[in-house]
């Protein structure tokens, strides 16, 4: 199949066939990681700049060795090694890097639309890794990704979120993604995490967790920021975790073969018990390794064939 | 332009060269001891699935079946539009094993290029033998076949097609000239 997309900015734009086909492509790279020389020739002489100005250890490191085992020549800039501590703006940051010749900048930063900022302004490919509050496409796909590998078939499954919604940019990207594919998302969290109008994006909303669970084939919890909104959205962790945590006995209401997931770094306690975060449902480790194989197929898919439109 | 299609093997035809390879492969290698077939997909993936049937009708035995994917080693990223890859299944170690790499069309060689760097990333087999359906040469490598089951003479802008029925049984090959 051919594969227009020169940029991967979010799952918003990208079409029900192109999300499958990443998908497929991705399950054929996953065969890669688990050989004994994990690595392919696929893209020889290719420079991918991993340029974060936000911390991230999962996502940086997921593309990086996604980039390593393609052959690619791989680069890390983190905001705080790097001249935009001293001032330059993004566009120069990005400007100054382009001069270098790289085919494809994975960027993270804290600001929704950066990622679409510089799609226009830069010739290479440009790889969302999470912009603000809006995307974040691949940690989408690696989701879809394990669902369908649990469940077959995404169509008609019914998926729980449960978390800080409104400062989530994992649950945005799953939304347009489950949406495309075909299933129900339930959203559930405390009214002050959740943003007005989310019905609009094409799901349900509940302020009780155990209404959005009760029957669902995966559960997917999302972090706390504690170090953002955590102390001033909600009276306190220990509240939290009552109402809209997961634990062993809420997990009861759903599916019995239901799936939990969690996009990582995971508060044991806080908005899931240890006992789940290990148990057998879980599949969060799988989410990880998935995470290689659809950053391989991200990469490839932006680099091959002549593409014929900037978007 | 109008297209003429000229029919190079019937089912038959392709029988006969697939049965023909198979007692090949088992006189050069002296039975099925070592020996793992691996085809390249997707043609020469059917293709390693009918010779495995005849090996084991003629000899026996079971033989070993792989499929390989060569599209991450292939040197045409930037101007190849089909970007699908496919699933690469050898579901046995390549060491001290004697390798027949099988595919349906061969031209310039470079898949074959592509298939041995594959197989060399996933193992050291003691040798790699190739086995073809149809030749019908242009090579742009030092590359040979060992198993030919048809050679066929074509100009650069001809197509040889090989047709593989809803079994993936190979039912023709066809010559489109333009």
């Amino acid at each position: 199949m051919f594969f227009n997309p020169k940029h991967i900015l979010g799952i918003k734009n990208l079409t029900v066939e192109e999300i499958n086909f990443i998908l497929d492509t991705a399950e054929s790279f996953k065969e890669v990681n688990t050989r004994q020389i994990k690595k392919v020739p696929t893209l020889r002489g290719k420079t991918i700049v991993n340029l974060f100005f936000e911390a991230s250890t999962r996502t940086r490191t997921s593309f990086e060795i996604a980039g390593k085992r393609l052959s690619a020549d791989m680069v890390n800039i983190s905001a705080s090694s790097s001249s935009v501590v001293k001032g330059e703006t993004l566009e120069d940051t990005a400007h100054n890097i382009e001069a270098m010749h790289p085919d494809i900048i994975v960027m993270r930063h804290s600001a929704s639309g950066a990622c679409d900022y510089l799609a226009e302004r830069l010739k290479c490919s440009v790889i969302n890794a999470g912009d603000g509050t809006h995307e974040h496409p691949s940690q989408a796909l690696l989701d879809a990704l394990t669902i369908r590998q649990h469940k077959g078939e995404i169509k008609g499954l019914t998926v729980a979120i449960a978390g800080d919604v409104t400062h989530s940019r994992v649950v945005r990207s799953n939304i347009y993604c489950l949406n495309k594919l075909g299933a129900k998302v339930k959203i559930a969290g405390p009214r002050t995490m959740l943003p007005p109008g989310l019905e609009k994006l094409g799901c349900e909303v509940h302020h009780n967790l155990k209404a959005a669970i009760t029957d669902a084939d995966c559960i997917m919890m999302l972090r706390i920021q504690r170090e953002r909104q955590g102390k001033t959205l909600i009276p306190s962790l220990r509240e939290y975790s009552r109402f809209f945590g997961l634990n062993d006995s809420n997990l009861q209401l759903a599916k019995e073969d239901a799936i939990v997931m969690h996009p990582g770094p995971i508060n044991r306690g806080v908005e899931i018990s240890s006992s789940v975060a290990d148990g057998k449902q879980n599949v969060i480790l799988e989410q990880v390794e998935n995470g290689v194989a659809v950053r391989m197929a991200l990469l490839y898919l932006v680099s091959g064939g002549e593409k014929l439109q900037d978007n | 332009m109008a297209t003429e299609t000229i029919e190079i093997l019937d089912s038959d035809g392709v029988n006969r060269a697939l049965t023909r390879i198979a007692h090949e492969i088992l006189e050069r290698n002296k039975g099925v001891e070592d020996l793992a077939l691996i085809g390249i997909r997707t043609g020469g993936s059917y293709l390693a699935t009918q010779l495995q049937q005849k090996i084991v009708e003629i000899e026996g035995s079971d033989i070993l079946l792989g499929t390989i994917d060569v599209t991450m080693y292939r040197d045409d990223l930037a101007s190849r539009n089909n970007l699908s890859v496919g699933l690469t299944d050898i579901p046995f170690p390549l060491g001290q094993r004697k390798i027949v790499l099988v595919d349906d069309v061969l031209f310039t060689g470079r898949t074959i290029r592509a298939a041995m760097d594959a197989i060399m990333a996933i193992g050291r087999p003691e040798n790699i033998q190739l086995a073809i359906l149809v030749d019908r040469g242009h090579r742009e490598l030092p590359i040979r076949p060992d198993y030919i089951g048809r050679n066929l003479p074509t100009a650069r802008n001809e197509q040889i097609k090989v047709d593989f029925d809803d079994k993936d049984a190979a039912q023709a090959v066809h010559l489109l000239r333009n």
